[in-house]
Parts: C-alpha cells; sequence; structure tokens
C-alpha cells in the first residue's frame, strides 16, 4: 500500500510516522523549505521538497502508483485541487481531504471531493454531545441519503410533554423512531406516551432539526 | 452584460476597467479594502461615480460572492493571487451559480492546460504567453545574427 501525504504540518507528519511504522510506503510532500530541512532529519527518503499542487511534484512522488492520496495542507483550495487532480488526472480512487475552514465544507461537497475531515467540526459535534444546551444531538447524518438522527431530551411542559406519540404534531420528514426510558430503550407505537425527562430518536431531513428539537425541549426556534 | 471579476490585482483591475469602459456591469470582489485604489487609477472619477460596483470580501466566501451579484452574473473572472483559488472559485462560479462564461486567470502553465480541457472553465495562463514570447524572441534574434 502506497500512500501520498500532500501537507507537512502536525497532522501530516504524525500520519506519515503512524503510517510507516505500520509498514506503509508513504511519501511526504512539503513545500516550506526550513520546514522539509526539519522533517527530513525525522522521515529521511520518505519526504520530498515541493508544492503539492504542481503536477510535476505529485509525479515524482509517484501519483501514479499511489493508492492513497492525502491532502492536508493547511489551505483548503489547495487540497481540492490536489484531490481533484489525483482522482481525475492520475486515477488515484482513493483519496482524504482535510478541511481547516469548516465554512469551506460546502466547496468540498459542491466539487465531490469526499471523504474530508474537519476537526472543527468534529469538535463542535463533541461539544454538541457533552454540553446539553443545544437542545439536541447529532447521532448519525446520512449526507448522500439526505437524513440525520437526532437525539433530544423531552422537557416537562413542552408540547410533546406527556402526548400520545400520534398526538405530537412533528413536521413532515420527521419520525420518532426510539423512546429512550430509564429501563431501556423501545421503539414506540402511535399510542406511545412521552413523559418529560425521556429522551427520543427522531430521524429527520437536515434542516428540520431546531423546529423538531424546539417541540420537545419548549424552546421556540 | 454583468461582469464579476473576484481579485483587484493588476490583471482583475485593468480588465475591470476596460469592461466598465466597454458599457458592461462590472463589479469586483476583493479581500483587501485598499485595492480600490488600483481601480481609481488613470480614472477621471472614482470607480463608483463611473458606475463600477466594489465588495470587500474572500473570493471563498460564499457570501461575499453573492454580495458581489454572482447570481447576476454573465461572466465571472477568476483573477486573484492564487492559481488555486482560482480554480475553485470558478468552479463553485460554473457548478453552483451557473454563470455561462467564466474565466480564469492561472499562472502554472500545466495546470492551466488541464482545467482548460477539463472543461466548463476557461483558462487563461500569462506564464505561457511569456514562455512563448521570449522563446520565439531568442529563435528570432539568433536569425538575424
Amino acid at each position: 500500500m502506497y500512500v501520498v501525504i500532500a501537507g507537512g504540518g502536525k497532522v501530516g507528519v504524525n500520519l506519515a510516522k503512524e503510517l510507516l511504522a505500520k509498514g506503509f510506503e508513504v511519501t511526504l510532500i512539503e513545500q516550506r523549505r526550513d520546514r522539509y530541512t526539519v522533517l527530513e532529519d525525522v522521515l529521511e527518503h520518505a519526504v520530498q521538497y515541493g508544492d503539492a499542487t504542481e503536477m510535476w511534484v505529485l509525479e515524482r512522488a509517484g501519483v501514479l502508483r499511489a493508492d492513497l492520496v492525502v491532502a492536508v495542507t493547511g489551505d483548503d483550495e489547495d487540497n481540492i485541487i490536489i484531490c481533484q487532480m489525483a482522482r481525475e488526472k492520475y486515477m488515484c480512487e482513493r483519496i482524504v481531504a482535510r478541511v481547516n475552514n469548516p465554512n469551506n465544507v460546502e466547496h468540498f461537497e459542491l466539487l465531490g471531493i469526499r471523504p474530508y475531515v474537519s476537526a472543527t467540526n468534529m469538535i463542535l459535534r463533541l461539544i454538541e454531545h457533552e454540553v446539553p444546551n443545544f437542545g439536541f444531538v447529532h447521532l448519525l447524518e446520512l449526507a448522500d441519503d439526505k437524513l440525520e438522527i437526532i437525539e433530544v431530551e423531552i422537557a416537562s411542559g413542552s408540547p410533546a410533554d406527556g402526548q400520545r406519540v400520534s398526538d405530537v404534531a412533528l413536521p413532515e420528514g420527521s419520525l420518532i423512531i426510539s423512546v429512550l426510558r430509564e429501563d431501556g430503550g423501545l421503539v414506540p407505537t402511535a399510542e406511545t406516551v412521552l413523559t418529560a425527562g425521556e429522551e427520543v430518536l427522531v430521524v429527520l431531513s437536515p434542516g428540520l432539526e431546531t423546529q423538531v428539537a424546539g417541540i420537545f425541549t419548549g424552546t421556540q426556534s | 452584460m454583468f461582469v464579476l471579476v473576484t481579485g483587484a490585482g493588476r490583471v482583475g483591475a485593468a480588465v475591470a476597467r476596460q469592461a466598465l469602459e466597454g458599457g458592461h456591469t462590472v463589479s469586483v470582489l476583493d479581500k483587501d479594502a485598499l485595492s480600490h485604489e488600483r481601480l481609481d487609477q488613470g480614472m477621471e472619477t472614482t470607480w463608483e461615480e463611473s458606475g463600477g460596483r466594489f465588495t470587500v470580501g474572500a473570493a471563498l466566501e460564499t457570501s461575499a460572492l453573492i454580495a458581489a451579484g454572482i447570481e447576476q452574473a454573465d461572466v465571472f473572472v477568476a483573477a486573484t493571487g492564487g492559481d488555486n483559488t482560482n480554480l475553485v472559485v470558478a468552479q463553485i462560479a460554473e457548478k453552483r451559480f451557473g454563470v455561462s462564461r467564466v474565466i480564469t486567470r492561472v499562472l502554472d502553465p500545466a495546470r492551466a492546460e488541464w482545467y482548460g480541457q477539463r472543461g466548463g472553465i476557461e483558462t487563461i495562463c500569462g506564464t505561457r504567453g511569456a514562455i512563448d514570447m521570449v522563446s520565439s524572441s531568442i529563435v528570432t534574434s539568433k536569425a538575424g545574427d
């Protein structure tokens, strides 16, 4: 397995070290001369100097026989271009891209640069999970299918508190799929009564989160 | 026609001024507010007084592109200082906003050629032009010896 990594920052270097330790063949590309000199001491021949958005640099690194190209530079536009060329020009089927600025996620999506990893968004998700102030927690996102599952606690006095599932006025495109009680979870029927303190799992179309969560938390969007 | 130019550098600013003089509606987007000065150069009145639009914002910010009028643009010119920024924002203009004519400045001849052939966006490579001109000058001077 041969992996080409573009970008010798902390992420790229540690990734290279881990993969080398696992027995992979790795080439790391770093464009800053001073940084490259530092990396050469550690990674020796596994690091090359150059701008990974230049075709000859990618070709010299052996992109044509790479099984995987990982673009983890500090510039989102560079990561997009590297992945586009790797996939379409050099026919590398597997790519992984790093998103530095979460606002750029929409551009990665638009141009089909997937999978991508956004550290900021991942940390934000963890915070949502740890801090219940957000009202709901994203459990699962099926971006391709435009569906997601959220978990939300029923607050006392909220519109859903004391209601039967069939009487909860959920918007079209959302559905209660589980009720989590102290003695375990269950798949509700139309007759199941919801009580404050319980948690529900709701499957919904993206965009409905706040509206749906409000029905269980009692806060208006 | 409505022409949107991102990047008011030497190329972008000159292209914007010429388009405005040619009677087009022209909007310029640049992340540096001071780049506006380049638009005023050589004009009798300021850029806005001449009818030009100017928005401060980064090319990859969708809200900035919309504020600069990308939804109305017939022609989109990507002329920031970065090849990869230009290539990405040009594809956004073409794919997301459906701008019919997208022209991208790319300094690297290899990327300009490949993305030009790939379709959707048009690439202009000044470096390629310079290489060809210098090369042919050398040939001509040899012939003159």
